[in-house]
């Protein structure tokens, strides 16, 4: 009887939480390899659409972005519910798109002027309202080069 | 002197120490979106000379408010799927309906003679409306780049078959930069002279609000 009494005296051994920091630090390193750092801060809600015939945009030509969508339910007693233009950390109108463009070519070396690629950012539920205001813009200060920027996916079943 | 084992260094609040640069990252990054279909926009022109194009060579799509696709190609005017229009549009580029000068050699459509006469002439036009919704307009941009791709693929192969790949292929391992400068040349060279042979004309009207 004495033998049984001990073995409960004993309990269970402490598990060992000496490879936590290594589980840790091993989420922590892929976190680090496969994220970057935050370009804008958004105020507007931004969830890419999917499409499958993409292309990737090349880093060695500079790149501005142009943020479409509501605005976040944080910004909506503010901004209203409708669609608007993110440029840099702001919310602003369609009319300063130009403005935008001019100031983010003047911070270019004049050989990667031309090559300024726009990529625009529009959030899947937005309508095409802005979208299409956004692009006559574009049109007006020669941004011709645009990139839709979206996920890999299947673009037909994601409807 | 009597040999004394350095005392070990407590590490139990290294986990602690390794969540909190894990927090921070998290929080200050995000995952990199750096794809997408890319596009030229028009240049605004001052005085636009009206172009006569064939009827037949129009293949007009109209998004409408609801999401709805309307074709107008040819003759036939109808409401289409967005899993057909893939199909409908490679039929459409590949008809090579012309005769004489307009002959296409390369399509291996149906020759239908109301139908575009070859890859140069065949013009996809898209206009959607001020509320259509993003992703349905990404997704016909998509599956009218699909199309284009498809046939370029085609005639890539048929032209390079020594290659061993494909347009799309090609030109991922154009921009890849691990390529070597030569074969990159060499490479561009056939990418523009695909693109040469089957032209994107692909207009977008500006949208319109009725």
């Amino acid at each position: 009887m004495s033998k049984f009494k001990k073995k409960k005296d004993g309990g269970l051994p402490p598990i060992s939480t000496a490879s936590l920091p290594d589980i840790v630090f091993m989420l922590l390193f892929f976190f680090m390899v496969a994220t970057v750092i935050k370009e804008d801060n958004l105020k507007i809600e931004n969830k890419l659409p999917s499409a499958d015939q993409i292309e990737k945009l090349d880093k060695k030509y500079p790149i501005s972005y142009i943020y479409i969508g509501k605005p976040n339910p944080n910004y909506i007693d503010t901004y209203g519910s409708e669609d608007r233009v993110q440029l840099n950390d702001a919310l602003r109108s369609v009319d300063d798109v130009q403005a935008f463009i001019a100031a983010e070519r003047a911070a270019l070396r004049e050989e990667l002027i031309p090559k300024l690629t726009v990529s625009l950012k529009v959030d899947r539920e937005a309508k095409m309202g802005v979208l299409t205001d956004v692009k006559q813009e574009l049109r007006k200060t020669n941004a011709l080069k645009i990139n839709y920027t979206t996920r890999k996916g299947d673009a037909v079943s994601s409807q | 002197m009597a040999k004394r084992s350095a005392p070990e260094v407590n590490a139990g609040s290294m986990a602690d120490i390794a969540f909190l640069l894990l927090i921070f990252f998290l929080v200050t990054t995000d995952i990199a979106v750096d794809s997408g279909l890319s596009r030229k926009l028009p240049p605004i022109e001052e005085n636009q000379d009206d172009i006569v194009i064939k009827q037949k060579n129009i293949f007009a799509l109209n998004v409408n408010a609801n999401n709805q696709l309307f074709l107008k190609a040819g003759e036939d005017e109808k409401l289409i799927e967005l899993k057909d229009l893939r199909a409908l549009a490679v039929k459409f580029l590949d008809n090579g309906g012309g005769t004489g000068k307009d002959a296409c050699k390369r399509c291996r459509g149906a020759k239908d003679p109301k139908s575009s006469d070859n890859f140069q002439k065949a013009i996809i036009s898209l206009s959607n409306d001020r509320l259509t919704k993003y992703k349905t307009y990404i997704a016909v941009q998509n599956e009218i780049l699909a199309a284009y791709n498809e046939l370029r693929n085609r005639e890539f192969k048929r032209e390079y078959p020594k290659l061993g790949m494909n347009f799309v292929e090609a030109n991922e391992k154009y921009q890849d930069a691990q390529t070597k400068p030569k074969e990159k040349e060499d490479l561009k060279e056939k990418l523009e002279a695909i693109k040469l042979l089957v032209p994107q004309k692909f207009s977008e009207a500006e949208t319109k609000n009725i």
